[in-house]
């Protein structure tokens, strides 16, 4: 006896209980196993006891009525028939991923590191223009390199490198097209809100049924999934915040619509733009040392080490690296960022 | 550029109507058939009136100053001109074919090569040079960097901004920035300048500055201007031809010294108040078309065209003098400094009746 019996004999549908009870066998809990070997009728529980009517307490009394457990299995199974189709299709498509990253991969581990760090250096010069700052980045590099971290701290760096790139490209364009129309800025927004709520772990579920772990493409798109977010919502806010005198101006000199694009609302947006990419890449970077439990390399996976392996040591400096890594890239944008501010206004 | 040009009207703007909301055919129809005021319109269909039976010509070669306090509904007015604004009835008649029938190709065309304006807030580009800016028409129009900056160039130093080609807008002052933007109008090389309370923004002696540039241009130019203004005595400085709005509606349009001398409304006798119209009164609104006399003593020759405070210096305040007025060599008429004096006395003095509320 079960608390809803009396529901589905006063529905009429015992016989309907009785005649599925017999034909399947839903998965058993350990609850219920327990209970079975117990072999006694428990007595009805009182009102204070009385348990939400929920797939599993029905199930008790109907044997017929699904358990939750069968909701998550069925989403596991739909999952799983869909699956081969949708890996025929985003296989291919996402290919050229897995070659961008083993390629990057590549030229940053066996460049030497005397090129390497010189060209980092060069790069940070260029974007930021600060001689300070390129002093700071030297230190960092070269006290990296001799804690032995630099070839996780470089490899962490060259999927950072495929990854936001990969966010810039895909994101503006989205972003733009939201700021033309309201209705798919409508559409698209509720799925950044979920992107960027979503647990990061969770994310990675699916992606692992769908994608062989050995394969980098798996973390990087788990990087750019979690990492666009920022560039599409900046874009799209960027350009809609553009000065409606100017884009009146714009139309005034009759300019058409990629003409006032181009010359006008992307440059004008800018600011904004390059605020949502020193977002984008903070954010694959934290999703780096994520995606590690899904064989993404750098210095996450000594992370990981760390938490495996209880090498606190180890687990704490790969840490450290990695704040060195965000303080880096994120002076080097903000000083891009900066300077294009100083330039407009 | 002068070609199929006549006297008359270069934009005739014909019944134009505005009504902003969700379904403005339906209030417009029932403002038409019912007689609806504004606030009436606003009430029972919450529709907004922004124009209501505009008619105006701007003439060929000429200052038009379309004046109104603000929700006059004049801005409105002059985006319609280059249809920034569509309107909800009406007609545009530009060289002799309506706006609103262009297509969007045709519309580009004519704001680029033959409409150009001019913002009250400047609406310059922030990322781009002064001659980048001023070269905007031409840029849009396809001519290369060599073509452009140097035209761009010449128009900078006609308006006062030499060495100023490379520097970017947020260095410059706000006069400066206007005069920019008067560049790029200019650069854009078309024969109407559409000015939207172009020196509203400005301090009030660069205003008089700015005023000053513009009527010098236009005495060399002769461009077709409209140009939208709150302000009176800027109005009656620049007008050739003068309209006044109020509330979407044209209550008065004449050259400005009629307006000054017959106002036709309690609202522009307030306006006109408060002016001072010594500056505005040109000698041949308030002479006498009589053929001198001998026995009058004539002080002196005067054109017809001065302002009476130039009159008023000269005879040094006294009011027994009596002037030959002139056209060019031709006697058109006397002054006497006694009428000169009279036609100063306000309008509202002879008509209490007008200022009752």
């Amino acid at each position: 006896m079960a608390t809803y019996d009396q529901v589905f004999s006063t529905l009429g549908l015992e016989s309907w209980c009785k005649s599925a009870a017999e034909a399947s066998s839903g998965p058993v809990s350990m609850a219920d196993l327990l209970a079975q070997n117990a072999g006694t009728d428990m007595p009805l529980p009182s009102i204070w006891e009385l348990p939400f009517p929920s797939m599993d307490a029905l199930h008790e009394s109907c044997e017929a009525f699904p358990q939750s457990r069968v909701l998550t299995k069925s989403i596991e199974n739909g999952f799983l028939g869909i699956k081969d189709e949708l890996s025929f299709f985003l296989d291919p498509l996402t290919q050229p991923l897995s070659w961008f990253l083993e390629g990057a991969l590549w030229l940053f581990e066996t460049t030497p590191w005397w090129l390497m760090i010189p060209v980092l250096l060069g790069l940070v010069l260029l974007v930021s223009q600060s001689g300070k700052l390129v002093v700071f980045v030297a230190a960092c590099l070269l006290g990296l390199a001799f804690i032995d971290y630099y070839s996780f701290a470089v490899q962490t760096l060259a999927v950072i490198f495929v990854c936001a790139s990969l966010c810039v490209v895909i994101g503006v364009p989205i972003g733009i097209a939201m700021s033309r129309s309201d209705r798919l800025q409508r559409a698209v927004i509720p799925i950044l809100d979920m992107l960027q709520t979503l647990p990061p772990f969770v994310y990675l579920i699916p992606l692992i049924f769908l994608f062989s772990v050995t394969e980098p493409k798996l973390y990087g798109i788990a990087i750019i999934l979690y990492a666009i977010v920022p560039v599409v919502r900046l874009t799209d806010l960027g350009i809609r915040l553009v000065d409606k005198d100017v884009i009146e101006a714009a139309n005034a000199f009759g300019m058409t619509e990629r003409q006032k694009l181009i010359k006008v609302q992307i440059p004008l947006a800018l600011p904004n733009i390059m605020a949502g990419v020193n977002q984008t890449i903070m954010m694959s970077l934290s999703m780096v040392v994520i995606a590690s439990l899904v064989s993404a390399p750098g210095l996450g996976v000594l992370v990981l080490r760390g938490i495996r392996n209880l090498e606190l040591g180890v687990g704490l400096v790969a840490g450290l690296g990695i704040v060195i890594l965000a303080v880096i890239l994120d002076r080097t944008t903000k000083l891009a960022l900066a300077r294009i501010n100083t330039s407009q206004d | 550029m002068l070609s199929g040009m006549d006297s008359g009207a270069k934009i005739a703007i014909r019944n134009l109507y505005k009504v902003f909301g969700v379904d403005p055919q339906r209030a417009l129809k029932a403002l038409k058939e019912e007689g609806l005021g504004k606030p009436e319109l606003l009430e029972r269909y919450n529709h907004v009136l922004g124009l209501q039976d505009i008619n105006v010509d701007v003439k060929y070669g000429e200052i038009t100053v379309i004046m109104g306090l603000s929700g006059s509904g004049k801005s409105t007015l002059i985006r319609h001109v280059n249809r920034l604004i569509d309107p909800t009835a009406g007609e545009i008649i530009f060289e002799g074919r309506d706006i609103l029938g262009c297509s969007n190709e045709e519309l580009r065309k004519i704001r680029r090569e033959q409409m150009s304006m001019v913002f009250q807030n400047f609406a310059l580009l922030p990322h781009k040079t002064v001659a980048e800016n001023a070269a905007l028409a031409l840029e849009v129009r396809g001519f290369s960097r060599d073509e452009y900056i140097p035209e761009a160039e010449k128009w900078l130093d006609r308006v006062g901004l030499q060495g100023y080609a490379a520097s970017h807008p947020h260095q410059l002052s706000g006069g400066m920035q206007q005069r920019v933007g008067i560049a790029r109008a200019l650069t854009s090389n078309a024969d109407i300048m559409l000015m939207d309370e172009a020196f509203s923004a400005l301090d009030p002696l660069i205003r008089t500055d700015m005023q000053d540039l513009l009527l010098e241009l236009q005495q060399e130019l002769q461009k077709t201007i409209l140009f939208i203004t709150h302000d009176l005595d800027e109005a009656l400085k620049l007008a050739d031809h003068l309209v006044i709005l109020k509330d979407g509606r044209i209550i008065q349009q004449d050259e400005p010294q009629t307006i000054l001398l017959e106002p036709s409304d309690p609202y522009i006798v307030d306006f006109v108040s408060d002016i001072n119209r010594a500056r505005v009164l040109r000698v041949r609104s308030v002479m006498d078309e009589i053929k001198p006399t001998g026995d009058i003593n004539i002080a002196g020759e005067i054109d017809q065209e001065e302002n009476l405070e130039s009159i008023i210096t000269l005879a040094q305040g006294d009011t027994r003098k009596t002037y030959l007025v002139m056209d060019g060599t031709r006697k058109v008429g006397i002054l006497r400094m006694e009428t000169l004096i009279k036609s100063l006395i306000p309008t509202e003095a002879s008509d209490d009746g007008m200022r009752s509320h």
